[in-house]
């Protein structure tokens, strides 16, 4: 447990007799850029203000390197966050933003006034020290805010949903800086979003939360294609989700085809998830596939076409590069290997 | 709806019962009229340089100002706690304290006899329990009290309501950047409730510093402030012109306060005066 | 915890501080005896000398009628005012607001006076009508100031969108922009009865003829000293005063609930 910097130790929070998150169990190492990943509502903000100081649990522990940290008010954690709306003051301008935090610490003038120029540095806005906030745009806001949590080297930076108001160019830029950043400044990162892509590119972890509770801990690509559950499956990346029998190991009965796959350890006849990529679903000719059926919809993604299949009573969600038109018969296969199998989950988990 | 001539009406009425006025008063203020002749003269503003009349602006300033210090001081702290208090009471409380302001104005400042006068409730309540009797009326104090009384809800609203607005992450931003609840305050609230405090002492202080029913009712005529001094001219005197000439003043007065605190008013409402 | 108390202790002076002047009025309008120091016990006596009082009663009439009449008379003039404006171009619509805001800003007393000197020029006699006239002048900036900025937010493709359902130009402003621009209508209108029930200076200044309102009349009754018809008239006015708010937050939050449970 050496290097686990934050542990949630069984954390609740209850709003007005609702629980906004049970039971959260998990731990944040050094240097870990890790994502809480969820829709709206599903407890990822709570919990981050609750490592933040901004709410308190009703219940479990919340420890900083094995010390309780409920005990402290935000302004004595060595944590520092990057809000949504960024909260800039909007009476002061960059440079006394961004010196803000040093000013009541005490540092001397000077070392401050080097700190805040490195740090615009870093965030490629150098030369901005006496423009007011307001004539900034929403990137360069977004860079300031920050700038402003960074200048005070924090042990954690949270961020919470720093570019959900930038356009998807200045997003997707910026998510490159930020891991950048991350690896560069050495500081553990822990941030809350719910675009799964966002996560994927820039995590080394990512906790997927669904209606308070914890669905799956892992690394992207662990998520990615080994999702636990059906929430998990859906909610990253694309997926075909079909209800289906577990006949005997590496054997699975679904859309009324038996289908050998790779996973094995469940019960005879165990009703479970199957779930399949839709770029893991292949279209083949209508006499070589598992299943047989006709194209739908197509429609062109850019990146590759995406095609419907009506086959066995079912639509399947195929992606390929190559163009089968819509009305076309064909044959559906998948590789045992891009079967994935999971429990089925209780329906209010 | 390209229907302006709707507002010709008003425009007219505007022209008549508003313009002209002041016409009359500037033209008065501006004028002799002895007989015959009428002539232009500054004589009716160097008269109100005069000790006496000097003596009385002296007086409105700064009484007007003193409420206007204890309506901020009181009024601030009482503003916060509103703003911070939790959502099902907060309305109940700013219609209580709004309420009040629906009573008659003079009601409101006659009630104050009651309560003030040697035979009155307080000096009772001092009787009673060993003290002397105190001479609350018909004084400065009584007039500083009737100003604070009827206002201090007019430096509490404005105060409130940018309170209120003030976005809630900039507060948490600045505890999370390091500053305790005390710096918080200093750094972050109070700039930001500036424009409210502003308009809280305007609207305090330009009524105080015109009364003349407050003077008039606590003060008992002991204490004259410009509001009498104008009363007087008109309705007891006959001065029209010397009235006209102090009522002018007073309006410079009110101009120069303005024109401090819009330097600081962001707020247009599509047509405002600078 | 402390914390909390000393703000609830804080809040609880301030409206001691607010009330105590009022009730202590109340009290001693039920007071058997004129003395503000000792209570010689309950009556009701006061109450109905005051109602007896023809003088407050006539008081009463004047302000209630001046009251209603300056603020219906101001909304309609200030409402046509507030569109005529709003379609004004800048140097226009600057000129007319500034005059707009002259009674506005002015100190009452001065208004009074500009006013009286207005009538006594044109060599009206004051009494009903100059006190109407200078009410409705008041009022109306107010009306306008409370209807402009619900102009202003309208939306012109609303309208556009009536007549394009096949409205006549009259049709649409009944059942599209009045509805929306109602509340500010309302608004001005309450507030233009409130100041001017309410008003003494300008009233002072511009009436004669023996007609009084109940401002007038309560400043010349005080300036003679205490009378405890004055406490009767003060509870019952904020008794009436508090009712009316009561009924009518009953009726809004009725209608508020009818409303949701109609969606």
């Amino acid at each position: 447990m050496a290097d686990h910097l934050i542990n949630l130790i069984n954390v609740s929070k209850e709003y007005n007799g609702t629980k906004a998150i049970k039971n959260i169990n998990l731990y944040v190492r050094k240097n870990e850029f890790i994502t809480l990943l969820g829709p709206s509502g599903c407890g990822k903000t709570t919990t981050l203000r609750i490592i933040g100081g901004f709410e308190y649990p009703t219940d479990g522990q919340v420890l900083f390197e094995g010390t309780d940290l409920t005990v402290l008010p935000p302004y004595r954690r060595k944590i520092n966050t990057v809000f949504q709306k960024y909260a800039l003051f909007p009476h002061m301008n960059v440079f006394e933003n961004i010196a803000f935090g040093l000013k009541i610490k005490k540092i001397e003038p000077k070392i401050i006034a080097e700190k805040v120029g490195r740090i615009l540095e870093l965030v490629c806005l150098s030369g901005y020290e006496k423009r007011s906030i307001n004539s900034l745009s929403g990137g360069q806001q977004q860079r300031i805010a920050i700038a402003r949590a960074l200048v005070n080297e924090p042990e954690i930076l949270l961020l919470d949903e720093p570019l959900g108001a930038l356009d998807l160019q200045l997003r997707k830029d910026m998510q490159l800086e930020l891991k950048a950043m991350q690896q560069r400044l050495g500081i553990t990162f822990i941030y809350v979003t719910h675009d799964q892509e966002e996560a994927l590119t820039m995590s080394d972890t990512i906790v997927v939360m669904n209606k308070g509770q914890i669905q799956q801990i892992g690394t992207p690509v662990d998520i990615y294609n080994e999702p636990k559950n059906a929430f998990v499956a859906g909610f990253i990346g694309e997926s075909n989700i079909v209800s289906g029998i577990m006949l005997e190991d590496f054997l699975v009965e679904f859309a009324g085809c038996k289908v050998p796959c790779s996973d094995q350890g469940f019960a005879t006849n165990e009703p479970v998830d199957v779930v399949i990529r839709p770029e893991d679903l292949k279209i083949v000719d209508e006499t070589e596939g598992i299943f047989k059926g006709s194209v739908k919809y197509v429609t062109f993604k850019g990146v590759h076409y995406e095609m419907i299949v009506e086959a066995h009573g079912m639509d399947w969600m195929i992606h390929s590069t190559r163009l089968r038109p819509a009305g076309m018969k064909v044959g559906l296969k998948v590789d045992p290997y891009d079967i994935h199998i999971m429990k089925k989950v209780a329906a209010n988990a | 709806m390209r229907k302006t001539w709707l507002a010709y009406p008003y425009t007219l009425w505007m022209l008549l019962f508003t313009v002209i006025p002041m016409g009359l008063l500037i033209y008065f203020s501006f004028t002799t009229n002895s007989g015959t002749n009428t002539a232009l003269t500054w004589t009716h503003f160097q008269r109100f340089f005069e000790p006496i009349y000097l003596k009385v602006l002296l007086r409105s300033i700064t009484l007007a100002a003193i409420s206007t210090v204890i309506c901020l001081l009181i009024g601030y702290p009482a503003a916060m706690i509103l703003n911070g208090s939790s959502l099902k009471y907060k309305n109940t409380m700013i219609t209580l304290l709004v309420l009040p302001m629906w009573m008659n104005f003079l009601l409101r400042t006659y009630a104050w006899l009651t309560l003030l006068e040697r035979k009155g409730i307080i000096n009772s309540l001092l009787v009673a329990i060993g003290l002397n009797r105190l001479d609350l009326l018909y004084n400065e104090f009584a007039v500083i009290l009737g100003m604070v009384y009827n206002f201090i809800p007019f430096m509490i609203l404005p105060i409130y309501s940018v309170l209120n607005k003030i976005d809630r992450s900039l507060i948490e931003a600045a505890e999370d950047l390091g500053a305790n609840p005390v710096i918080t305050f200093i750094k972050v609230i109070f700039p930001l409730s500036l424009p409210g405090v502003l308009s809280g002492i305007t609207m305090v202080f330009m009524p105080a510093v015109t009364t003349f029913v407050i003077s008039r009712l606590l003060g008992g005529g002991q204490i004259t402030l410009i509001g009498d001094l104008i009363e007087q001219q008109f309705l007891l005197v006959g001065d029209w012109n010397f009235g006209s000439a102090i009522s002018l003043v007073m309006i410079v007065i009110i101009l120069i306060t303005m024109g401090f605190t819009s330097k600081y008013e962001r707020e247009q409402t599509g047509g405002g005066l600078w | 915890m402390v914390t909390r108390i000393l703000k609830r202790c804080y809040i609880a002076l301030l409206f001691i501080f607010l009330y105590a002047p009022i009730i202590v009025l109340a009290i001693f309008s039920f007071n058997s005896s004129r003395s503000r120091g000792t209570w010689d016990g309950f009556t009701l006596k006061w109450y109905y000398e005051m109602f007896q009082d023809r003088q407050i009663m006539a008081a009463l009439y004047y302000s209630l009628i001046i009251g209603v009449t300056s603020a219906l008379v101001a909304t309609i003039i200030g409402t046509m005012a507030a569109f005529g404006i709003h379609n004004m171009k800048p140097f226009s619509k600057t000129t007319v607001m500034n005059i707009t805001y002259l009674p506005v800003l002015n100190p009452d007393i001065v208004t009074g006076i500009s006013f009286m000197l207005l009538f006594i020029f044109l060599k009206i006699r004051l009494g009903f009508l100059t006190l109407l006239l200078s009410h409705i002048t008041f009022n109306i900036p107010y009306v306008i100031l409370s209807v402009l900025p619900k102009i202003k937010q309208l939306d012109k493709s609303m309208y556009e969108a009536a007549l394009d359902l096949g409205a006549t130009p009259f049709y649409a402003f009944r059942k599209v922009i009045l509805p929306e621009i109602m509340p500010g209508v309302i608004t001005g209108l309450l507030l233009a009865f409130t100041l001017s029930f309410d008003d003494f200076v300008i009233s002072f200044f511009n009436t004669g003829s023996g007609v009084s309102n109940l401002s007038i009349l309560i400043y010349s009754m005080a300036r003679r000293g205490i009378n405890p018809k004055i406490n009767a008239l003060s509870t019952f006015m904020f008794i009436s005063v508090l009712t009316l708010l009561i009924v009518v937050n009953i009726l809004m939050s009725k209608q508020q609930k009818t409303k949701e449970e109609k969606i």
